[in-house]
């Protein structure tokens, strides 16, 4: 019965895996709701609605970092549209800047977690990180 | 036969007047007070100026500073391509000679001091609200800015849309000239809301579907719809369950000062730099668009394009 159990659950994890890398837009934007619920972390953290928490300050970083480094190979040319995507084409008009978004996306969240001690420097460093966020959404995303 | 190419001139005739008459930019002022005003509030006008989001039309583009207002950026429309204008201090190729009349002139009926009619790329049908004390706020504010040198490059329309006279036909059937008035059964903060989000907010303009004729479909003001810029969909602001019915006031507030919806998705395209504009509001301000947007009826939008499944 365990077994079963097991092998059922192996199963339904490669099959979520298989899907997730052959649907790139389902992908990336399941990434995008990652970041989103960091930043609601993070945002509850800044006004003061949640204690500050070291352990939950770094996830908040890593998730960036994690999103930074994955979200730019989630776009090919075979995933422009569909879906309910809302990539704009300068993605794929400006593949280099695009790109560089979240090169700077990564350094900054890297740099915030090390700079994070208290509530304040976290405050600071979580308001620089989070400009990235529209600054990318004004160029390469369509309005939804 | 004579008789029906005469009776037909007569009527071409008549038409030609008709429209000549009709669609003249003359202004009937709608400030008789311009010349008691008090002397000008700079920070109001300042303030007016980040409501209004001036400078992310005429700024000029490709250059980081907001401030200097040189123009030339491009607004593709279904009627073709409009060029924002430099409204720099300059004199001859900015507003730098105009006076306040002209400038109340142009914002609260949409003619320029030379008498012709703009066209309602320019968002005058909200602007109009904006009553002419504001006005020579704003105008004041303006004339503090760097001046720029060289004017934009002009419009890029097809015929019959080059044709500026037509925009007074325009006008007649669509553009409501009066002030904002206040409701008196309503809070002040609500009256405050009012005015900001469809005066100088002008969040109508793009909040909202527009007929053939380019003009805002008035029963469904609010309610999304198609980019008028092309790519993508403009979200329903009313209280429709697609809308923010399920957004608090101060959700509303939060995004107009940092661009997170309650999600802690930011908002991306031009909603960017409308936040860059309303960020510099006070909170009470942003907590009065809220109020006032809370209040919008439920009204449903266009649909949205099919999602693919």
């Amino acid at each position: 019965m365990i077994r079963t159990v097991f092998v059922a659950a192996g199963l339904v994890l490669t099959l979520s895996t298989v899907i997730a890398q052959s649907d790139p837009i389902a992908e990336r934007r399941e990434t995008m709701k990652g970041v989103g619920a960091a930043t609601r972390d993070g945002a509850a953290i800044a006004k003061g609605e949640a204690a500050f928490d070291a352990t939950k300050t770094e996830n908040i970083f890593k998730v960036y970092v994690a999103a930074a480094r994955k979200m730019p190979g989630l776009f090919p040319d075979t995933a422009k549209t569909g879906g309910e995507s809302i990539a704009g084409p300068k993605i794929w008009e400006d593949p280099a800047g695009f790109k560089a978004g979240f090169a700077k996306l990564e350094m900054e969240a890297t740099a915030a977690a090390a700079s994070t001690k208290d509530l304040d420097s976290f405050r600071t460093a979580f308001g620089t990180v989070t400009k990235n966020c529209a600054a990318c959404h004004e160029v390469y995303r369509i309005k939804k | 036969m004579r008789r029906l190419f005469l009776t037909l001139g007569i009527f071409i005739l008549l038409g030609l007047a008709g429209f000549y008459v009709l669609t003249d930019p003359r202004v009937v002022s709608p400030a008789p007070e311009i010349g008691t005003l008090p002397p000008p509030d700079v920070e109001n006008g300042k303030l007016l100026f980040a409501a209004g989001g001036c400078s992310s039309c005429h700024a000029t583009p490709g250059q980081d500073d907001k401030l200097r207002l040189g123009g030339g950026l491009a607004l593709p429309s279904p009627f073709g391509t409009f060029r924002a204008p430099n409204i720099s201090p300059h004199t001859r190729d900015g507003i730098g000679n105009w006076g306040v009349k002209d400038f109340v002139d142009a914002m609260a009926t949409g003619v320029s001091p030379s008498g012709q009619h703009y066209y309602p790329a320019f968002p005058y049908t909200s602007y109009r609200l904006m009553p002419p004390k504001a006005l020579a706020d704003l105008f004041a504010y303006i004339r503090t800015l760097p001046s720029v040198e060289g004017s934009a490059p002009g419009h890029d329309l097809p015929l019959p849309f080059n044709i500026r006279r037509a925009v007074g036909g325009w006008k007649l059937l669509f553009f409501d000239g009066s002030p904002f008035r206040p409701d008196p059964t309503k809070s002040e903060e609500w009256n405050r809301g009012a005015y900001l989000v469809q005066g100088p907010g002008h969040c109508a303009e793009c909040h909202s579907n527009r007929n053939a004729l380019g003009a805002i479909i008035p029963s469904t003001r609010f309610a999304g719809g198609p980019d008028p810029e092309g790519k993508g969909f403009v979200p329903n602001i009313t209280q429709h369950a697609d809308g923010l019915a399920n957004w608090s006031k101060s959700e509303i507030a939060e995004l107009l000062k940092t661009g997170f919806t309650p999600s802690f998705d930011s908002v991306g395209g031009n909603m960017t730099a409308v936040v860059r504009n309303t960020a510099q509001l006070s909170d009470v301000d942003r907590m009065a668009m809220a109020e006032f947007i809370k209040s919008l009826p439920a009204v449903a939008g266009p649909p949205r394009p099919k999602k693919a499944e």
